[in-house]
């Protein structure tokens, strides 16, 4: 297990004081100056070594992802936005950094800043997150107060202004084109690339978008090193996370571990285990909802990271781990997710505007028991003309839990069909 | 006041004044319209503090666009866009509460059942018949590990089960204030209720 010690965030659970001098005293704002005198390409190389990949769902190299900024500006102002929409269901992370840990998130700001050339950044938090932004906002104004931002932010010589934006209630403005959008003040709706955020984001500017993690991650691997934060996790998938784990547990929790742990210990050890002991496991979504579920056999042997997810076509995506209880009807807990991916669709594209809301009634008959063995069939091959036809990775994200429970669970929901035929053979040899 | 009828006016009062000039202000220039979304949370919530309802009449929209300099179907489209703003007037407390898969798992339907017993309201999207309550379905609110979530205006009660919500809100209707925000299951935060297994006080200032 993960030492205490090895664990960016001290103060995860909020019992000590988010206020500027118990950040400091945890070691927040520690030489900070230096850091940023160490230079704009050594600060990404230090990235690029530690091996950080973005904690937001995608696990992009963050060290490459900074060094597509511009090293001259043409004239146009580079911008840092970081993504605090944490929409993505079973995903609660970043709200705990927010207000627990923000002076980790903006002095990561302030550091990224100056490693792509940004002297202005915006934090987009989601609107709901009205307590967890009246918090954040009293960090950054104590910032300002104390000298880290604004005009010679922490004396390093760089100026930088942090800017705190309040979404409205949108699931897809945690898509970073939908956010940068949302941002200028329309609506979320994703944007065709290329252009890349990087050639022209923010207000048609050279724009970086990294997750709230990803970010307040970074201070901590610049004082200790990369070396260190690559030591921790596996290869190519370096370093520490947070993991939120929800549902079918006797002891919901966030908790902060290595990546590469096996996810039956990171239940067993930090949540209290499955309700009912692990056999009664059915099945876990190990990223997120729009992550393809596992079924038990899948959940026994798996280890949490970004490849190790990926060899089994789902993903580590933000962390968030939903575990269910043989208790549950698994064709309706993904039902679920379809209705949410159905009202959460921004309606730009054909196939996801329509394919979504069809997918849910489709799903919906399968709860009912009310398809039939080739609805089921024709489910799965519509699944495949949304995803990878829109703009956006939304095709995919309400695609994909269906793909999965078909991969993970078709016994399951084939017995469902209105004309489905239990196998005679097995009828025969149980007499 | 769910009947309460659709205003003729609307202008920021002194309160609100100085607050939309500040959202203004946050933004490079000629980029105002990037404070669209925090204009229409600051009209809504003078429509709460001064009617009782927290919604957006289309005199409030016209004034926020009058204000950016943009035509008002900019604003109309982002207000129909972001599921939080209202339309439509909302009761004093406005209930929203999550079903999404997390919180389903762990008992959303017996919240909504409640909610739906302590207030008398039959359907989603309808208010109480003093007005007092407005329910509504919402998709995932972010705080699956202290699911199941009500958010009750702005603050999320959380670790919730029908008894606590029909408590929560029978105080509510009885007149008390809103009890502080999170878990109403004695919970401090994210931690394992059953006590933390990480950040121990014998190691966690080892460093």
């Amino acid at each position: 297990m993960l030492k205490d010690s090895d664990r960016i965030y001290q103060n995860l659970y909020g019992q000590q004081d988010w206020r500027l001098p118990a950040a400091r005293v945890r070691g927040d704002w520690d030489g900070t100056a230096a850091i940023i005198a160490r230079g704009r390409d050594a600060l990404v190389e230090e990235m690029k070594a530690s091996g950080m990949r973005g904690r937001g769902g995608a696990g992009f190299p963050t060290g490459m992802k900074w060094s597509f900024m511009p090293k001259q500006s043409d004239g146009r102002p580079s911008y840092l936005v970081i993504n605090a929409d944490e929409s993505e269901p079973g995903t609660c992370k970043d709200r705990d950094i927010m207000r627990n840990e923000p002076h980790k998130l903006i002095e990561g700001a302030l550091i990224a800043g100056a490693a792509m050339g940004a002297n202005t950044a915006f934090i987009y938090i989601r609107g709901e997150y009205y307590n967890e932004a009246q918090r954040l906002q009293a960090a950054i104004d104590e910032a300002y107060e104390a000298g880290l931002l604004g005009k010679n932010a922490a004396n390093s010589g760089w100026d930088f202004d942090l800017i705190l934006h309040r979404g409205a209630g949108a699931y897809i403005c945690g898509e970073e084109s939908a956010l940068l959008e949302s941002l200028e003040g329309k609506k979320g709706m994703p944007r065709m690339k290329p252009p890349f955020p990087a050639a022209m984001g923010l207000y048609g500017c050279p724009t970086t978008v990294n997750n709230v993690e990803t970010i307040a991650g970074v201070p901590t691997i610049m004082r200790r090193g990369a070396a260190w934060f690559a030591g921790l996790g596996r290869p190519k998938n370096a370093g520490t996370k947070i993991f939120c784990i929800s549902g079918h547990v006797n002891n919901p929790c966030n908790v902060e571990e290595e990546l590469g742990i096996p996810l039956k210990d990171l239940i067993e050890k930090h949540a209290g285990g499955v309700r009912g002991g692990w056999d009664n496991l059915q099945a876990i979504i190990p990223g997120g909802a729009s992550m393809p579920i596992l079924n038990k056999e899948m959940a026994d042997v798996q280890l949490m990271d970004f490849d190790s997810l990926a060899a089994v076509k789902s993903g580590m995506g933000s962390g968030a781990i939903i575990v269910m209880d043989k208790s549950v009807d698994v064709v309706k807990a993904i039902w679920r997710l379809s209705k949410f991916f159905k009202h959460e669709s921004c309606g730009q594209c054909t196939p996801c505007r329509e394919g979504t809301g069809w997918m849910m009634r489709q799903m919906d008959r399968i709860v009912q028991n009310k398809a039939t063995l080739a609805d089921i069939a024709l489910l799965e091959q519509v699944t495949t003309q949304v995803a990878g036809h829109t703009i956006c990775a939304f095709g995919e994200a309400s695609s994909w839990p269906i793909q999965g429970l078909m991969r993970a669970f078709r016994p399951t929901v084939e017995a469902r069909a209105t004309d489905y035929q239990p196998p005679q053979n097995v009828a025969q040899a149980a007499e | 006041m769910n009947t309460q009828p659709e205003p003729q006016s609307f202008a920021f009062d002194e309160i609100a004044e100085p607050l939309v000039a500040a959202a203004i202000g946050k933004y490079p220039a000629g980029k105002q319209m990037s404070a669209v979304k925090t204009l229409l949370d600051i009209a809504q919530r003078q429509m709460g503090r001064t009617t009782g309802s927290a919604w957006l009449p289309r005199a409030a929209m016209d004034s926020v666009a009058k204000r950016l300099g943009v035509p008002p179907i900019r604003v109309y489209e982002i207000a129909t866009f972001y599921t939080m703003f209202n339309t439509k007037p909302v009761g004093k407390y406005h209930l929203q509460v999550c079903t999404t898969t997390p919180c389903w798992l762990r008992g959303s339907d017996d919240i909504v059942a409640a909610c739906k017993h302590a207030t008398g309201i039959e359907h989603f999207g309808a208010s109480s018949a003093d007005g007092v309550f407005t329910l509504t379905e919402v998709e995932c609110l972010g705080a699956c590990v202290n699911a199941p979530i009500l958010q009750v205006n702005d603050d999320y009660y959380e670790d919730l089960d029908a008894a606590r919500t029909e408590a929560l809100l029978q105080d509510l209707k009885a007149g008390k204030p809103q009890p502080p925000a999170g878990s109403l299951g004695g919970r401090a935060s994210s931690a394992p209720a059953s006590g933390q297994t990480t950040l121990l006080p014998a190691s966690g200032s080892a460093e």
